[in-house]
């Protein structure tokens, strides 16, 4: 990358640089024009002479030239080109042509700026992404070096000012410049004393400036690195914040921010000050041209030695010089910003051992397998303190062995893994894949023929099916089509990331390598995941998801029939008496005693927070539709009883019991309140409540599940009422309203509920005994008939994992790690202690089925326990970053031995 | 069954008798009814446990699984309960309880439990009673095993 960034900048951007100068040097003959036709105003237009020069021969008799005024007989042409005008219209027409001239000049300017806008952005564009990739080109061990927080910040933060800069880096010392020197030039024309006395004081400004500026770049310097720092802090709270709540260290840590905050606030203070005592100077030195102007040109006028109009023409001019020579003491002190703040960025970004681009991009001719032997000869590896971690290992090993990599902790187990993944690069030694030298493959080889797990494997916050297919997607490999509009914006996301040096893949391209899974298309690749998740025992857990997903019927219509197949095929079912206590389904006509009186009312879905089930008693809707049936006084009644009930049950429990939790619909902050009401009101006085009072009472029955409560509060009468309820409330749904619930109809996909509920269509029975699983057990059974389980765990790959897949357990995760190892059907499979967070049973399980599925291909599996080493092929025992041992489990594992040794410690 | 019936229902048990109106309502209230069809395993011996029951209506088995298969040793029928053993000592389940008809249960939680036992000495003395009761049974079982034991062993 460019150490420097004016050479960064002409690399990348020279032709639109040499465009923005170009534009800035058409401005200067317009700027130049504008102020020859103020003084043309000012003299011929307003006053009415010129000034015409004459040989004047003084009283010496030596001749000198002298302009003196003329005055001018109109009617005259303007320039004294085309058609003559009065006075009055001479100069109408002189003030057209300035106001024509400002249109082009400002034209001019905004084409300028819109132009440098495009350049700095591209620019920004292409450090950013340059930088990015640099972070894709990091070795691994650079990681523990650059922590999180810096890279962010300056990737976002810190390059942003060098936007800016690009646009401005020639265009505006050019530009502003050229018009500096036109308007001296113009004053040298009309009186080179006044010209020279505005700029008398500019070599004291050129001297000093710099000598302040220095100040500030250091002080700039230091500003960027502490910020960085910050960045650090607040990267490492993110990331420890548990640790930091375990142990009380809060107030530390606020502490430390707060130091680093001071430090930031000193340096930022100082900034300030002195950008101050450089602006007063500069205003000062400034300011003293109109004081000679006022001087010394008054004196002239007055001696009759310099008409008004060029004195006024010369302390415009000034002005005009200000203005520039301001905008270039700012773009001294934005560039010496900006070069700071690139030569620090690129400064991290070049580590030592960086990967060649090619690695990263290159694709292989044809593509490659690895066959034969794996051979590694004398595997060095050393930290960077000098620990020697490998020791000159070697080793030779059939592509179809199944090997165990056993050794303690220092070993160099792990290492040795990474580096046959080719994580880290070893300092001497070669590995080889069959007649392929791992060292020269770029990624495209390594990072498809051959997979690694660790015991931390990182999740993206993907569906759970991207995670499982992340490594399958290398290129795009069937373009996506797009027709009118779509491809106009197609081609200029390709034109737009190509000028700015990106990548212009198609994200929404397929990427999707079928051929390395093994399928041909996506159907095929669905059911290959699925079994990727069997070998790792994750597939009833994705099940699980997909029973909770919810799918859209439009876009999956097969879905929702297959689902409508099962819900119907259960009422068959449900015939048999011992099933059918399990479930009670939703019936238009009948109340549900397993859904509370809310549900029974909406006898739907709801969809957003509109009729949150929660709050209906404050929907005016839902009022208006129990005064409709008449039962609003029935419901504040209902809601007196159960008040009093809880009251009854609760009350003498302290507020943080767990029963309260459990069982009450009222909480324990809410009890006080309750029983302010029922000691003020009894039954029969319940007109006499206030409006917040009653909605308080009536949000009450909402709650309540018939069956769970059994509070004997919803009777026959209530129920009857409840079903008018819901039909009025179906029946009269304002249409702005309509959106609001997805009403449960028995032979329609409820798109708000989750495909065990729209199966189930009802709700689970309380009190029968193991109920969930009974009902689990019937469903599975009904779907596997139907053929349709294989369908639910594929909606459950939709699954959203979230942020570094934290929606699922630990468990969970390590085992979608291993999953997406496997299918992408790699040639060697590389695992380090990938088992050892899970159970004993999950253990055996994958230890079994990866062994099953790897055979007669390679698997290096660094175990955590020693004794796992017996199901392999092949072990290498490992002590000090040698292999000490190398053979069967059945050779190695006699008495004496490294390998018994290990074993008998581990059982000890 | 509304809670007040249940209550009612409740108040039958000799263990609960001397606990208070409002103190059966909140274990009617709080502990899961369970209907067990005939046939059903309440609990299997072996398994953690985190609750006792009450047999509300029907009938139970008490099996034990013995090397040379399972063994009825008891019969539960109304009123009585069973699970205690699990948790008060922390032990996993000591016998397998089966369903022998449709099978009414009310379900007490561990912390249920507890709080019932500290608050109500009468029912601490009933369930101390029914224990006492049933290790006096298993003791004559024990005495009568060895007698026959001893018979067989003198018939050699």
């Amino acid at each position: 990358m460019e150490r420097n960034v004016f050479s960064f900048i002409l690399k990348y951007s020279y032709r639109q640089q040499i465009v923005l100068v170009l534009l800035a040097v058409v401005n200067m003959p317009f700027t130049m024009l504008g102020y020859t036709l103020v003084e043309k105003i000012v003299n011929e237009g307003i006053q009415g002479f010129r000034k015409v020069p004459e040989q004047v021969t003084q009283a010496d008799g030596s001749v000198i030239e002298k302009s003196v005024k003329t005055s001018i007989e109109f009617p005259e042409a303007v320039f004294n080109i085309g058609p003559e005008f009065d006075q009055v219209l001479f100069l109408f027409v002189l003030v057209g042509m300035f106001l024509l001239n400002i249109l082009l000049l400002q034209g001019i300017k905004y084409a300028l700026n819109v132009y440098r806008g495009v350049t700095a952005e591209r620019m920004l564009r292409r450090l950013r992404y340059a930088l990015f990739q640099r972070i894709l080109r990091f070795p691994k061990p650079t990681f523990k070096k650059t922590s999180q927080g810096e890279v962010i910040s300056m990737i976002t933060g810190e390059v942003e000012p060098l936007g800016g800069f690009v646009g401005e880096c020639f265009s505006l010392p050019v530009m502003q410049g050229g018009i500096m020197l036109m308007s001296l030039g113009y004053m040298l024309i009309a009186d080179w004393k006044l010209a020279l006395a505005a700029v008398a004081l500019y070599p004291l400004q050129f001297y000093i400036i710099p000598k302040l500026q220095k100040r500030v770049n250091l002080l700039g310097k230091e500003r960027v690195k502490r910020v960085r720092k910050l960045s650090e802090k607040i990267g490492e709270t993110v990331t420890g914040i548990g640790e930091i709540h375990a142990h009380d260290a809060s107030n530390l840590e606020l502490a430390t921010f707060s130091e680093r905050l001071n430090g930031i606030y000193y340096i930022r203070l100082q900034i300030y000050i002195w950008k101050f005592i450089i602006k007063f100077v500069n205003n000062f030195i400034q300011q003293l041209g109109p004081v000679m102007f006022y001087s010394i040109g008054g004196y002239l006028v007055i001696k009759g030695e310099l008409d008004l109009g060029t004195l006024f023409a010369a302390i415009s001019a000034h002005k005009e010089i200000g203005a520039p020579w301001k905008e270039l003491l700012g773009y001294y002190q934005r560039q010496a910003d900006a070069r700071i703040k690139y030569e620090q960025v690129v400064e991290q970004f070049a580590p030592a051992g960086l990967f060649e681009e090619e690695r990263l991009m290159s694709e292989p001719e044809s593509p490659v397998r690895f066959e034969g032997e794996i051979k590694a000869s004398g595997v060095t590896l050393t930290d960077d303190q000098n620990n020697s971690i490998l020791d000159s290992v070697s080793f030779a090993l059939g592509l179809d062995k199944r090997v165990a990599l056993v050794g303690g902790g220092g070993s160099g187990r792990d290492e040795l893994a990474e580096v046959m993944a080719r994580l880290i690069d070893p300092d001497r030694g070669t590995v080889n894949y069959g007649e392929h030298l791992l060292q020269g493959l770029p990624e495209a080889v390594t990072g498809r023929r051959i997979s690694f797990v660790d015991n931390a494997p990182f999740i993206f916050n993907l569906s759970l099916g991207d995670n499982l297919f992340y490594g399958l997607k290398h290129r795009p490999l069937k373009e996506a089509t797009y027709e009118g509009d779509k491809k106009k914006e197609r081609d200029s996301y390709v034109t737009e990331a190509q000028a700015s040096g990106n990548l212009d893949y198609d994200l929404a391209a397929d990427w999707v390598d079928y051929q390395a899974a093994g399928v041909e298309d996506n159907i095929g690749l669905r059911r290959a995941g699925i079994e990727a998740l069997k070998v790792v025992g994750l597939d009833e857990d994705v099940y699980q998801f997909g029973l909770r997903g919810r799918v859209d019927p439009e876009k999956r219509s097969d879905i929702a029939e297959g689902v409508l197949k099962v819900r119907k095929a259960l009422d068959e079912r449900l015939t048999d008496p011992s099933l059918a206590v399990l479930i009670e389904r939703f019936d238009p006509a009948a109340y549900n005693s397993n859904a509370s009186l809310a549900e029974n009312l909406l006898f739907g879905t709801p969809v957003g927070d509109t009729f949150d089930l929660d709050h209906l008693a404050e929907h005016p809707y839902i009022l208006e539709v129990l005064e409709k049936v008449g039962m609003t006084d029935q419901m504040v009644s209902m809601g007196y009883q159960a008040a009093a009930t809880m009251v009854e049950l609760f009350s003498d429990l302290p507020p943080d019991h767990e029963l309260f939790q459990q069982f009450s619909f009222v909480s324990s902050d809410d009890l006080p309140e309750l029983q302010g009401l029922l000691a003020q009101y009894t039954k029969d006085q319940l007109d006499g409540l206030k409006p917040h009072e009653r909605t308080r009472l009536m949000s009450l029955p909402f709650k309540l599940v018939q069956a769970r409560h059994r509070l004997g509060i919803i009777d026959d009468s209530v129920k009857a009422k409840v079903l008018e309820a819901r039909k009025a409330f179906a029946d009269n749904l304002p249409d702005d309203l309509s959106g609001s619930v997805a009403f449960f109809d028995p032979d329609r996909y409820n798109a708000a509920a989750n495909i065990q509920d729209n199966i189930l269509f009802g709700k689970i029975a309380y009190g029968q005994a193991q109920a969930q699983d009974r009902v689990g057990s019937l469903m599975r059974e009904v779907m596997a008939e139907l053929g349709i389980i294989e369908t639910v765990s594929e909606v459950g790959l939709e699954f959203e994992v979230g942020i570094g897949g934290s929606r699922l357990t630990g468990a969970q995760r390590q085992k979608l790690a291993l999953a997406r190892a496997v299918v992408k059907r790699p040639d060697v499979l590389i695992l380090t202690e990938a088992t050892a967070s899970l159970d004993t049973s999950s253990q055996a399980r994958i230890l079994d089925g990866l062994l099953t599925d790897f055979e007669g291909r390679s698997i290096i599996w660094g175990v955590h326990r020693p004794a796992m080493a017996e199901r392999f092929d092949h072990v290498l025992v490992m002590k000090g970053g040698r292999i000490v041992e190398s053979g069967s489990f059945e050779e190695l594992s006699k008495e004496g031995s490294a390998l018994s040794q290990l074993i008998a410690a581990e059982a000890a | 069954m509304s809670l007040n019936e249940e209550v009612e229902l409740l108040r039958q048990i000799p263990m609960f008798q001397k606990v208070e109106q409002s103190k059966l309502k909140l274990l009617a209230f709080t502990s899961e009814r369970l209907t067990f069809p005939a046939g059903e395993m309440v609990c299997e011996q072996g398994e953690p446990g985190d609750s006792m029951y009450v047999i509300v209506q029907g009938d139970a088995d008490v099996i034990v699984n013995l090397p040379n298969g399972p063994l009825t040793v008891a019969q539960l029928h109304k009123n009585s309960f069973f699970g205690e053993i699990a948790i008060l000592c922390d032990i996993p389940r000591t016998a397998t309880i089966k369903a022998t008809t449709e099978l009414v249960t009310l379900r007490i939680t561990k912390d249920l439990f507890y709080r019932l036992v500290s608050e109500f000495p009468q029912m601490t003395i009933e369930i101390m009673r029914e224990i006492a009761f049933r290790l006096d049974r298993t003791t004559q079982d024990l005495q009568q095993a060895r007698n026959d034991l001893n018979k067989l062993q003198g018939a050699d």
